[in-house]
């Protein structure tokens, strides 16, 4: 037990919970920006009450924070595994296989992992930056008009194409991440092993689709 | 095919103080029906009566089932064959004319000794921690006393068809230890006989193989593919199971 917690076992355990729980909240997040679908005023409107809602509840912060504090988490856990493992091999290969039976998202979690981030940095600049501290205008109900905001960003097509591009990233990293989270717990059974991978290869398919049909919808519109 | 030749790029090393690096050697009349190390044999001979150093290699058996002979070959550990070790590989699985690349396995916990040679004492380690039954099972039991399922019979000798080679580690991008270290936690795991030490077994494996400092795993597959004996991923989603179970259980 004394090394229960500084295995790398158990690390990666805390890198697949909290990669399991991110899964949660883009679902969640999902399904709030699904609204941003609706036309016209009343998706102006639905949105900006939506937003006000999310950043006034004391439930809704309170799990913000867990959903920061889980984002640290999962950064923290993966470099220090990252960092110990480039230990592990201090002379690389002259000549290196390619490593056959492995995907490339397996090979590149790290690198996927960085760019998702990069993207997060960039996202909450543009959107939980403003709404929080900025100085946008409000819309006719008096409420902070995040709403006009977002459209705006994604008038730019490079801002849109940047936000497709990260949703590929993310699709590459749940595609390796979440069957891998399933086998690091030890619930990847011969039972469930097909469920797994048809779950996992699903989550990695469709989150980051609709993520990215949003910005092409409002880009288009 | 006789006159056989091939064009080699050796990692020579004279001891894990000295840098080591790549030597070339042009090699012909081989025979394509010699192993992978019957044609090191005859270049060894060769370099011996031109009074040059030898190759060193580890081999043993020759037959695919003591591990013996690790080397990494054209960027694979074992060479290019699926589920083949070194000394089961024979020269008509290359071209003649072809240039190969022999390297050993890179690892930090497997310094080189020489050459080709590497120290997988960790591995020995691993195994003194824990791999091993030592209660008392009693004297040889009749035949099916002891109940088992075929299931189980399999599972565990599948996992016991490892030869702990290394090639594992060789594979993995991050150097991990986990398919060699699960292949032997999973068969006494799985067998009445390793109930009564499963979880000390497992926690004291593990944590010798952290102790040792090999990488962690990302469950990529590369080692499985590698593997001579094609041991499953499936026993290190059965290690860490058990891991969670044993130290959750305290």
């Amino acid at each position: 037990m004394k090394l229960y917690f500084s295995s790398k076992i158990f690390q990666k355990a805390l890198a697949g919970l909290s990669g399991g729980f991110l899964v949660v909240f883009l679902i969640g997040h999902l399904a709030g920006n699904l609204q941003l679908f609706i036309p016209g005023e009343l998706g102006q409107k639905q949105f900006n009450a939506y937003a006000l809602f999310m950043t006034t509840n004391p439930a809704v912060i309170a799990l913000s924070y867990i959903t920061y504090t889980t984002i640290i988490l999962h950064s923290i856990v993966t470099i220090y595994l990252v960092f110990k493992s480039k230990l592990a091999r201090p002379i690389k290969y002259h000549v290196s296989s390619g490593n056959s039976n492995s995907t490339w998202a397996s090979r590149n979690m790290a690198f996927l992992g960085t760019m998702i981030l990069i993207f997060l940095i960039i996202h909450l600049r543009s959107f939980w930056y403003e709404m929080h501290f900025g100085n946008i205008g409000f819309d006719k109900w008096g409420n902070k008009d995040l709403h006009t905001v977002t459209v705006a960003a994604f008038q730019n097509v490079y801002y849109t194409a940047f936000y497709i591009l990260s949703m590929l990233m993310l699709a590459f990293h749940l595609s390796h991440g979440v069957g891998s989270a399933f086998q690091t717990l030890g619930l990847n059974t011969s039972k469930y092993k097909k469920s797994i991978t048809y779950i996992g290869k699903g989550v990695a398919i469709i989150i980051p689709l609709i993520f990215a049909s949003i910005p092409i919808t409002l880009y288009v519109r | 095919m006789e006159n056989f030749s091939i064009k080699l790029k050796v990692w020579r090393q004279k001891n894990n103080k000295t840098q080591g690096k790549f030597v070339d050697y042009d090699i012909d009349d081989l025979n394509e029906h010699m192993s992978f190390l019957e044609m090191l044999d005859v270049l060894n001979e060769r370099l011996i009566s031109s009074r040059e150093e030898p190759i060193a290699f580890e081999h043993d058996c020759r037959e695919g089932i003591c591990g013996s002979c690790s080397m990494v070959i054209n960027g694979k550990p074992h060479g290019p064959l699926k589920g083949t070790t070194t000394c089961q590989l024979h020269m008509y699985h290359f071209n003649d004319g072809d240039n190969i690349t022999i390297e050993p396995w890179r690892a930090k916990s497997f310094p080189v000794i020489k050459d080709l040679v590497v120290d997988r004492t960790p591995f020995d380690r691993i195994i003194q921690s824990g791999g091993y039954i030592s209660v008392n099972t009693g004297s040889a039991p009749d035949g099916n006393a002891i109940p088992i399922s075929q299931e189980d019979a399999l599972y565990a000798f599948d996992a016991a068809a490892c030869i702990g080679c290394g090639a594992c580690v060789a594979a993995c991008k991050n150097a991990s230890a986990s398919l060699f270290v699960s292949a032997k936690i999973s068969q006494l795991a799985s067998l009445p006989q390793g109930q009564p030490e499963r979880d000390k077994r497992v926690v004291a494996m593990v944590d010798q193989m952290e102790v040792e400092g090999f990488g962690h795993c990302t469950n990529t597959g590369a080692c499985e593919a590698e593997c001579p004996k094609e041991i499953s991923q499936e026993y290190i989603r059965k290690m860490n199971w058990e891991y969670h179970r044993a130290n959750i259980k305290g």
